[in-house]
């Protein structure tokens, strides 16, 4: 098998052995990124921009120093992609946007420092939706993402390129951040494993905010032990970040490793009831029962456990993301960094302005702009945005409630499989109906997991089993997610990714 | 049901600094009205006694101790500015004809 076949766990043991080099690793996947990536027009489009040159020198000198015995880390050499929304020094950073294109940051994100610190080359940027607002990575300003297991379709969002690039073997690893799914739905729909921390156990300094109170970074990946040691290595407290939790969390790669002998003796589970119905599609839900089965099967005790406020969190997010995003994406003012258009005549700084981000910015982020502009705006303010904070104390209390009975609570990452591309393009609340599932566990700031659960009937494409687990309790996501994908991985004789079909190259299917 | 005509696009556009011209307003506006629609049932849903909740794991206070660290040079800073000078940022200028 190939090197890029396998997990960054493998790579990491290969290194450490002395059977490949970081060099050889990374021009493996830099290859395969040439051979299956294209562009706008055509191929996966994971990555908006590869650095072949910085990678490489990377890998040389994590090859100099495993040669002289001093790696600087368990996984030193192995290659990574960051989604484009993290700064990364000399490097281009868009999120997807006009608005940023051909800024390099000054400075490195907190999570890019400690990947570099701890020896990763950096293949280059993912693809995404504009600033992260969607679910399907047809909001890039630079061309859609597309679904490694069916090129017509979406990648999910907003990291449909970081999901797609490991499930394409364009990177073993890969960076995500999760605003309202935006890691663990595309890793639903491409087949892959995606984690959303607990909020703040991952650092958001240089993480260009979409809603501060939202947002978290995480692994995406293709097995829950490579998503472990990735966490491990990029979480952490940063005093850079001040909502950065100082607190150690359990050892996520220990919980993985438990996981994995598919013992679950003891765990409570609960169905989260309000998660499931009309509009989820059948060959979905027909796989995360057999999942719920598999894990009663473990040793698990699983009980249904009601969260009805769970039914008003869609109506919350849309409310308090695009006020957040409103006042965020207001420092882009063509004044210190991206595009500035200077209409004719002599233009006031406000004209300038105005025209800059109306040049700038793509239909979706104006959308949300307005709509935050208006939720934030005197008379309206204790209508929309005061009763969104105040449903997510609701929601908050239903976490707290269930987990009183139960260890982790599980549901479908996603209402449906991977859609076509275009079909949802132009409707906002088509497209903001793939978060249902996963958009309570940002609004409370609990951790979750996607892992992958099979293929549905209807359609032959992957299907998510969300693991849910109160904040700061990581690992239980890791353990249950691991014994999951022990079990089934064990049941298809291989990962759900061997059933892909061939990822088509340059000058092969168009 | 709220109800955001096509002129209070325009205007929360304009505090919003987006210079929408007519066919984006024709195509925004009823989107916009869609997505105000289907959050419109969350009013109501908490009473007074529920309290608001802005940030999900509640910190206070976070103070860092107050010694100079490293920081961006002033080339780092206005290496990404669409104009600069004299070490500042460049800016068109900022009052309006009628000002």
């Amino acid at each position: 098998m190939s090197w890029i076949k396998k997990t960054a766990a493998e790579l990491a043991d290969a290194l450490a052995a002395g059977e490949v080099t970081s060099v050889e690793l990374t021009q493996a996947h830099l290859d395969r990124i040439a051979a299956v990536d294209g562009d706008a027009t055509a191929g996966v489009h994971a990555f908006l921009h590869v650095d072949a040159e910085g990678a490489l020198a990377a890998a040389e000198a994590s090859d100099k120093r495993r040669a002289a015995g001093a790696p600087l880390h368990h996984l030193d050499g192995v290659p990574i992609a960051v989604k484009d929304v993290l700064a990364t020094q000399g490097l281009p950073t868009t999120c997807g946007s006009k608005i940023l294109e051909g800024w390099i940051p000054p400075y490195d994100a907190t999570v890019v420092r400690k990947i570099k610190a701890a020896g990763l080359p950096i293949l280059g940027k993912t693809n995404m939706d504009e600033f992260a607002m969607g679910s399907s990575t047809e909001h890039s300003a630079y061309g859609p993402t597309r679904n490694p297991w069916d090129q017509t379709r979406i990648p999910g969002g907003s990291g449909g390129g970081s999901a797609a690039a490991v499930a394409a073997f364009e990177a073993p690893l890969a960076i995500g951040t999760d605003t309202g799914g935006s890691i663990r739905q595309p890793g639903a729909v491409t087949g892959t494993v995606g984690v959303k921390p607990t909020y703040g156990a991952v650092s958001r300094y240089g993480l260009v905010a979409l809603a501060n109170s939202l947002d978290q970074a995480g692994p995406v990946t293709r097995t829950v032990l490579d998503s472990a040691l990735l966490q491990e290595l990029i979480g952490g407290h940063d005093p850079l970040d001040s909502t950065s939790v100082d607190q150690p969390l359990p050892s996520l790669v220990d919980a993985a490793r438990a996981g994995a002998t598919g013992d679950l003796t003891g765990v409570r589970i609960g169905v989260i009831s309000e998660l499931s119905g009309d509009g989820w599609q059948p060959g979905v839900m027909a796989r995360f029962q057999e999942s719920v089965d598999v894990l009663v099967k473990a040793g698990a005790e699983v009980v249904e456990v009601s969260c009805p406020n769970f039914v008003h969190a869609l109506a919350a997010y849309y409310l308090i993301l695009p006020a957040e995003c409103s006042s965020n994406l207001a420092k882009f003012d063509a004044m210190r960094y991206g595009l500035r258009v200077t209409p004719e005549g002599n233009p006031s700084s406000e004209e300038v302005m105005k025209a800059s981000r109306d040049a700038g910015f793509g239909d979706e982020v104006k959308r949300r702009i307005i709509i935050g502009t208006y939720a934030l705006s005197s008379g309206y303010y204790d209508a929309y945005y005061g009763q969104a904070q105040k449903v997510r104390t609701l929601i908050s209390r239903d976490f707290e409630a269930a987990f009183e009975s139960v260890d982790v609570l599980v549901s479908p990452t996603a209402p449906t499989t991977a859609f076509a591309l275009g079909e949802k393009l132009d409707d906002p609340i088509a497209m903001y109906l793939n978060d249902l599932a996963t958009i309570p566990a940002n609004l409370a700031g609990v951790p979750g997991i996607s892992v992958p659960a099979g293929l549905a009937d209807e359609d032959g494409l992957p299907v998510g089993f969300q693991i849910l687990a109160p904040a700061l309790a990581d690992d239980r996501c890791y353990r249950v997610g691991a014994a999951l994908e022990a079990l089934l991985t064990a049941e298809w004789g291989g990962p759900l990714l061997d059933k892909a079909p061939a990822v088509p190259e340059n000058g092969t299917i168009r | 049901m709220p109800e955001i005509s096509r002129d209070e696009v325009a205007h929360l556009a304009d505090l919003a600094r987006i210079d929408l011209d007519d066919a984006e307003l024709d195509h925004l506006a009823p989107q916009l009205n869609v997505i105000l629609e289907s959050v419109a049932s969350i009013r109501g849903v908490a009473g007074d006694d529920v309290p608001p909740t802005s940030h999900p794991i509640p910190l206070t206070n976070v103070f860092r101790d107050d010694v100079p660290a490293p920081c961006l040079t002033a080339e780092q800073a206005l290496s990404g500015a669409p104009a600069s000078e004299d070490q500042r940022f460049s800016v068109p200028r900022i009052l309006g004809d009628e000002q």
